[in-house]
């Protein structure tokens, strides 16, 4: 149930989308209106993610530490493990957002074999899937952008031509294609077979998946299978950004509506699910504060007073005994001390 | 015997649970799984709401009257606190490279101890409260009702962590279990929800100055008791000034160092360090605990419990703080203290007197980790050591959670080690510096009633050591933590019974060469050392 | 061929089904969980394997000798000493073998003379579950044990005090 349901939830979008396009004719509303209301809902949702993360203020320097302090000259302080600075911290985010340093860290020692002899075997799986994954996502972003941008950016034409390098067939095979199918597969098919993840997953964590899966599969459709009208297509696409949004006259093709509307739904769903980690992981106290706590006074905005047992009070309670004990007090005591012992 | 009845006909009792999802498996409470609740005179005492005779295993645990509003309000009012708190719930995508690194979940196998879930537990009641998603689509977004039986499940499993944070080093986003732990039982706090091995402890501090209630002179006491051990292995009459002022430092540690085995020892050997060098400083009956188990309550009562120790260190007129080996005393100071109850211009930058190494990293907070300050003496040879006196042992070190994830204290001890151990030996990698597995029994979490329980969580470090054990012989855990000294040493005495725990400068006052003093034939704990003919066998 | 050697030679699958019986006992998801060899990233799992492995070899090589199998039941009985089971469920384990012999044997067993061989193979494995009982009790006294070790060494220099004040006045 926790995976059929979002899988269902996709494949209904998509009936919408050919039903909307193919029988009803609505193409402004599913070429037009949905993209430009997905955006909006896009940007201001997360405008409104990051003001509300940003609205709450960070109490206490509280950075997760992987490596070691700076204390002592002589010692090597690891300032992208444990940052002392803030060129340390941006080198930490920067390793952490662009490679994912904490899932590369997923090593594990391993004991197998008679000569229990200690092996590092490695669950780089999910590192490798999820870079792989994220990078890929953001190269055919780029990539997209010929459809947004006249004259068209020169590295657009760049990245088709790498991505193209295989040179098989025509139209050429972009290999972002197959990585992002291959990427998201695993991450779908580990999401099943892993006892651990299938566990804690939602059916939050599996839509996600299924609508992207579904907006490769239908974008390698248009490009190498079902071939659309891709003078149309652009000419959607660039009244959209002119804002002077027009439908073309001749038929795109219905593909094409179902790529446009799975992308919009992604759009509008964003903000309101765990994507927003795109946005938070640079908001996250534990990585992106500096190790240097004691060297540095960190401002509490919302500090206020606590009333705490103070010394005269303690003296208060205690003389008589710390006289008899010999320890120091601030006050004598009214009656000479009882010395028992 | 003519016929053998098939495996199915055997008498076969149904182990399995019905397989529900994690949502709707309420939690059993037996015994050994929970410790007991606040007393109601000590939940007064500290100002908590709510103080009542009730315990865990009850059905009906006496909320207060309208107590879902109660948590709503504290909910909302720490979102708009702690960024981290907004941030750690919103952000999570279930990626599940936590899943196996929390102790909890290695040592019982029970899935609501991986550290994802277990924030898990309440995220649902947050999406379900703050998240427009959980309104709409409920249990499609991961988004469930605050009843008792969650409230329970938050108890159950909130004391099931020990805010050891080794989930966070490996979360992508950093998100940080302790953090999540600590707004959970906050929350739970605010409607009588608490376990009394935390707040009497915390509530002994408070007015005593150490958590087991000592008043000034029986503390005193303790503290002549182990000059005579001194004397006794050394032949050397050293006193510890209390409550001097005008001292140059004043010198804080936990208070189980001054009565507990087999903090004492390390504590012997502080005296013995300070006597060896020289220094000027004071020890205080006032703030005599190092230790802050304010931390495992809430904000304030640790705010209130830390605010001691600047206070008293104005009223000595000392220059600076040295703190002696104690995890979560350190995650107080290294993280919050200056924040809470400083600035201290009161006090000066420290500055090794011995050395006159000016410790910068310490500027603003001004106080020093004994680690720190001894591996400076060493390196500049200010230390008269011999390390064959900690010949008769084999030494692994275990870092705290603290000292390591919250602070990134990891060359400082080993350095020390190097210099007063000949036999040393590391635990596996994936076991130690940031990668370190909790004795299991941190956050307040060491006591006798939650036996079983620690000894579960503390089974993947018990593991490794017995791996070192078996492999190099080795027979003494190091460590830099009062908790730890305690609880490593009742966990080894399960899981791994020839190992024993110390603290680091428990070997370096086996190693001090004083004075004045008698030849040594045992070691502070008055065994035999090793045969000076076994030597080289030794090393 | 004679049970001795049949066993040797289903021993991964006799050892595979014990194994899956034992962790049966656990929560499914816990279940699934423990079936991963690897010695710190699961440490539960990988002792049961490797102590279920040891004790099947031990009754193959002839008889129960009772110091080898009580250290294998002991890291085996230290863990379940510590998790929510009761003392039949704890010892239970041991006659799950028995089954996952059958059910791998279930033809062979048909033949004469094998099944007056599983006699005794039975036998021995009820003498494995009586040590194991002792072993359990063994563990959970220590439990108890640290118990009051612990407090003990917590109040240690008072302890010290008070016996010493009680000394002073008892002279």
């Amino acid at each position: 149930m926790k995976v059929l349901l979002p899988l269902f939830a996709v494949i209904a979008l998509v009936v919408l989308a050919v039903v909307g396009v193919k029988g009803a004719h609505l193409n402004g509303l599913f070429g037009i209106v949905i993209p430009y209301a997905a955006f909006v809902i896009f940007l201001g949702g997360m405008i409104a993610r990051v003001t509300g993360w940003a609205r709450s203020p960070v109490p206490f320097k509280i950075p997760s530490t992987c490596g070691q302090q700076k204390s002592l000259p002589w010692i090597k302080a690891d300032n992208l493990e444990s940052p002392h600075n803030t060129a340390g911290v941006i080198g930490r985010m920067a390793l952490e957002v662009l490679f994912f340093r904490s899932l590369f860290r997923n090593t594990q020692a391993d004991y197998r074999g008679g000569d229990q002899k200690l092996t590092y075997g490695s669950e780089k799986f999910l590192w490798a899937a999820g870079l792989a994954f994220h990078w890929t996502f953001l190269y055919i972003f780029l990539r997209h952008l010929r459809f947004f941008l006249e004259p068209i950016p020169f590295f657009v034409p760049f990245l088709e031509g790498l991505d193209g390098l295989l040179q098989i067939g025509v139209p050429r095979l972009f290999m972002t294609d197959l990585v992002i199918l291959a990427a998201v597969t695993f991450l779908v098919v580990r999401r099943l077979m892993l006892p651990q993840v299938r566990y804690i997953s939602l059916p939050a964590d599996y839509f996600p998946l299924f609508l992207i899966l579904g907006i490769a599969i239908s974008g390698i459709l248009m490009r190498y299978f079902i071939k659309v009208d891709l003078v149309g297509v652009k000419a959607l696409t660039m009244s959209l950004v002119t804002l002077s949004p027009r439908v073309p006259e001749g038929p795109i093709g219905s593909v094409f509506y179902v790529h446009l509307f799975l992308i919009s739904v992604l759009f509008a769903y964003f903000p309101f699910s765990k994507l927003v980690h795109m946005g938070g992981v640079f908001l996250s106290p534990t990585r992106n504060q500096a190790n240097n706590s004691r060297e540095v006074r960190h401002v509490n905005p919302w500090n206020y007073p606590v009333k705490h047992f103070t010394y005269e009070e303690y003296e208060d309670e205690f003389r008589e005994v710390m006289i008899g004990a010999g320890l120091p007090v601030d006050k004598q005591a009214d009656t000479p001390a009882e010395t028992a012992e | 015997m003519s016929k053998v009845p098939p495996a199915a006909e055997l008498a076969k009792i149904d182990h399995q649970p019905p397989e529900t999802p994690w949502m709707g498996t309420p939690v059993e409470f037996r015994p050994g799984t929970w410790c007991y609740s606040g007393k109601p005179k000590v939940v007064e005492e500290l100002g908590l709401p709510n103080a009542r005779e009730w315990s865990p295993a009850d059905e009906d645990w006496k909320l207060p009257d309208g107590w879902q509003k109660i948590i709503y309000e504290g909910f909302k009012e720490r979102l708009g606190k702690y960024r981290s708190l907004k941030i750690f719930m919103d952000i999570c995508v279930r990626c599940g490279a936590c899943a196996d690194k929390c102790h909890f979940f290695l040592g019982t196998g029970d899935p609501k101890n991986m550290p994802v879930l277990r924030a898990e537990l309440l995220r649902s009641v947050y999406r379900k409260d703050f998240t427009t998603a959980g309104k709409i689509l409920g249990g499609f977004a991961g988004a469930r009702e605050l009843t008792v039986d969650v409230l329970k499940e938050w108890f159950y499993y909130f004391y099931q962590c020990t805010e050891c944070r080794r989930c966070s080093v490996f979360c992508p986003y950093g998100i940080d279990t302790a953090e999540v732990t600590m707004m959970a039982r906050e929350l739970l706090h605010l409607v009588g929800v608490n376990i009394n091995w935390i707040l009497e402890p915390a509530a002994n501090c408070s007015r005593t100055g150490n958590h087991l209630g000592l008043q000034p002179h029986t503390f005193r006491d303790c503290i002549d008791s182990l000059c005579e051990d001194i004397e006794e292995v050394t032949g050397l009459h050293i006193e510890v000034p209390l409550n001097k002022k005008g001292a140059e430092v004043l010198f804080l540690t936990p208070s189980a160092d001054v009565f507990a085995d087999p903090g004492i020892y390390t504590f012997m050997g502080y005296i013995l360090l300070f006597e060896h060098i020289g220094l000027d400083y004071t020890m205080t009956t006032y703030a005599s605990e190092g230790g802050n188990f304010g931390l495992f309550t809430n904000q304030e009562t640790m705010k209130k419990l830390n605010a001691k120790m600047y206070a008293e260190a104005k009223r000595l007129g000392v220059k600076w703080i040295l703190g002696g080996e104690c995890g979560h005393m350190w995650r107080v100071i290294h993280q919050y203290m200056d924040t809470m109850n400083g600035p201290a211009d009161f006090l000066e930058v420290p500055v090794s007197p011995i050395t006159g190494t000016k410790f910068e990293n310490a500027k603003s907070t001004k106080m020093v980790h004994i680690t720190e300050f001894t591996a400076d003496l060493i390196q500049h040879n200010k230390l008269k050591l011999d390390p064959h006196r900690n010949n008769h042992r084999t030494v692994t070190f275990h870092d705290s959670c603290n000292t390591s994830r919250a602070m990134g204290l990891f060359e400082e001890p080993r350095y020390i080690l190097k210099n007063v151990v000949n036999n040393f030996h590391e635990m596996p990698e994936t076991t130690i510096r940031e990668q370190t597995f909790c004795c299991g029994s941190g956050t307040g979490l060491n006591t006798d009633e939650y036996m079983e329980m620690r000894m579960r969580g503390g089974f993947p470090r018990a593991n490794a050591v017995k791996h070192v054990h078996e492999k190099h012989g080795v027979d003494l855990l190091s460590c830099i933590c009062a908790i730890d000294r305690a609880t490593l040493s009742t966990l080894m005495q399960y899981w791994v019974p020839m190992v024993d725990a110390a603290g680091v400068h428990e070997l370096v006052g086996n190693a001090l060469v004083m004075e004045g003093e008698n030849e040594r034939t045992t070691d502070l704990r008055e065994e035999p050392l090793a045969d000076v003919e076994g030597e080289d066998d030794a090393v | 061929m004679d049970l001795t050697s049949l066993l040797t030679q289903k021993k991964a699958a006799i050892l595979d089904g014990w194994f899956d019986r034992i962790v049966a006992s656990y929560p499914p998801d816990s279940a699934k969980m423990l079936k991963k060899n690897d010695r710190f990233s699961n440490p539960l799992g990988s002792t049961l394997f490797r102590e279920i492995d040891r004790l099947f070899d031990e009754l193959l090589t002839g008889g129960v000798h009772v110091d080898r199998v009580t250290l294998s039941l002991d890291s085996l009985m230290r863990i379940k000493a510590v998790q929510d089971f009761a003392p039949s469920e704890a010892i239970g384990f041991v006659f799950s073998l028995k089954e996952a012999i059958r059910s791998n044997l279930t033809a062979e067993l048909q033949e004469d003379g094998l099944a007056k061989d599983l006699v005794v193979y039975e036998s021995r494995i009820d003498e494995l579950a009586l040590i194991s009982f002792d072993v359990y009790m063994k563990c959970r006294e220590a439990i108890f044990q640290l118990k009051t070790d612990e407090l003990k060494r917590q109040t240690h220099k008072l302890l010290e005090r008070a016996n010493r004040i009680g000394g002073t006045a008892q002279k």
